[in-house]
């Protein structure tokens, strides 16, 4: 039978696609019992330890409510920057809990962190390599509001060569055989391996561009993600190619009527706040999945 | 002058031919042959027929086995493998390209945690043969040969 239980989550590559559908279907789950108001006590006793060694609201704060929902509860290490010796904090903080979370500037750090602990890990994310669990929200997301993943043409526009989420995401988007159209400045472009990568094992058809007005034609998604200035030596450089990759409310002018624009959040400047406002904006409802999806992957993986 | 009149032959043990030059020093250190007792030599940019130069080394008592073949083979994937008993080549061994290849090389990327945590061993797995990709265990990453070496 299938399951998660005791297994980390470090890549969407390590996931199969029943695995991902597996946490999905939970999350609809959660969903409908968070809509009911129902207790839930099935990580009663269990504890998170939440690991951050990098700033994040989002991530830290919806596991935590996850898994105080599921009436488990949480600990904490406070906030650092100190990422060496992560093998020790490790191999001291899996006694005192039953599944870690884990966010670390170092690619590889969760892998790592999961071969040598003998509690499962959850990544939440490893500099610029994966954010599954954010990816896993974003696939809530299309299937809850499009009813498949399948076929659609989902464009994943802005920095995609550090970004951990749109890497995740163009991976899990290749299982599902979507048609991908990538959209970034040239500076920023999807690494030539990771298209080979999906092309090659899944089939899908994958386009590239740098004008994001292509990229919204025909798009049924529509997946942003902000260029930070820190990835460029030149900031005036930075903040030009910020202001030229920015999603308009005229850019959407020609875009088909039921588009859905998502974007994991907080935004900067990547998209015009006049959008939050049409039927196109759907990143608060994504936002809002973060809980029944996290509360699905905690008790997929602890119960 | 022939290689044959600089080194001298020996008894029992194995030589590593076809090393591209430049790469000897290399399986030198993988193979770890400074801590080996018995005589060993380093043969560099020495002439070769089939690749103009070439590196070779010689290890005394010391047969080399798959296991320690397959880890040179990133740096010489045509290398021969002759182990040698009594003065005559007893058998010829294959160099083959491992799935996985551990604690070689260190990974390219200097933000993988291979490069920053001392008990992270670097670990590539295959992702193509021809021309040679790997993928790096631990950030995924993915190197050419010439990144790595």
């Amino acid at each position: 039978m299938l399951s998660l239980q005791n297994k980390s989550i470090i890549s969407i590559r390590d996931l199969k696609k029943e695995e991902i559908e597996l946490i999905l279907d939970k999350a609809e789950e959660m969903e409908n019992k968070l809509k009911k108001k129902e207790p839930l006590y099935s990580l009663k006793n269990k504890i998170l330890a939440s690991l951050f060694f990098e700033p994040s609201t989002k991530t830290r704060l919806s596991f935590s409510a996850a898994m105080q929902k599921l009436g488990g509860s949480v600990i904490e290490i406070e906030y650092s920057t100190t990422v060496k010796n992560l093998v020790d904090k490790i191999k001291m903080i899996e006694n005192y809990c039953d599944v870690i979370l884990l966010r670390h500037p170092r690619e590889g750090s969760a892998r790592l962190a999961a071969e040598i602990s003998k509690k499962p890990v959850i990544n939440a994310g490893d500099g610029s390599n994966q954010h599954p669990t954010q990816t896993l929200i974003d696939l809530f997301t299309i299937r809850k509001l499009k009813g498949k993943i399948e076929n659609l043409n989902v464009s994943l526009v802005g920095d995609l060569k550090y970004n951990a989420v749109m890497k995740s995401l163009f991976y899990a988007l290749g299982i599902f055989k979507a048609n991908i159209t990538l959209a970034s400045p040239p500076e920023l472009q999807m690494s030539w391996e990771n298209i080979e990568e999906v092309r090659d094992k899944f089939g899908v058809k994958i386009f590239q561009t740098n004008n994001i007005a292509s990229a919204i034609e025909e798009a049924d998604v529509l997946y942003v993600c902000g260029i930070k200035k820190e990835n460029f030596l030149d900031v005036f450089e930075a903040e030009k190619i910020q202001k030229n990759f920015r999603i308009t409310l005229d850019l959407l002018e020609n875009a088909k009527e039921d588009l859905i624009i998502l974007h994991p959040l907080p935004k900067e400047i990547e998209i015009d706040s006049k959008i939050d406002e049409t039927k196109f904006a759907k990143y608060y409802e994504q936002a809002n999945f973060g809980l029944p999806v996290r509360m699905a992957i905690l008790s997929l993986v602890c119960e | 002058m022939s290689e044959q009149r600089i080194v001298t032959n020996i008894e029992n043990g194995t030589v590593i031919d076809h090393i591209p030059a430049g790469k000897g020093k290399k399986i030198f250190e993988i193979l770890k042959l400074d801590e080996h007792d018995g005589r060993t030599v380093l043969l560099i940019n020495t002439f070769s027929k089939k690749l103009g130069r070439k590196d070779v080394i010689k290890v005394e008592n010391k047969e080399i086995g798959e296991k320690e073949i397959n880890k040179i083979a990133l740096f010489a994937p045509n290398a021969t493998i002759s182990i040698i008993r009594n003065w005559e080549v007893a058998e010829k061994r294959k160099v083959e390209l491992p799935e996985v290849i551990e604690n070689v090389a260190s990974c390219p990327n200097k933000n993988c945690i291979t490069n920053s945590e001392e008990m992270a061993k670097s670990k590539f797995v295959v992702e193509k043969k021809d021309p040679l990709k790997l993928r790096c265990w631990y950030c995924e990453k993915v190197f050419g040969i010439e990144e790595i070496m």
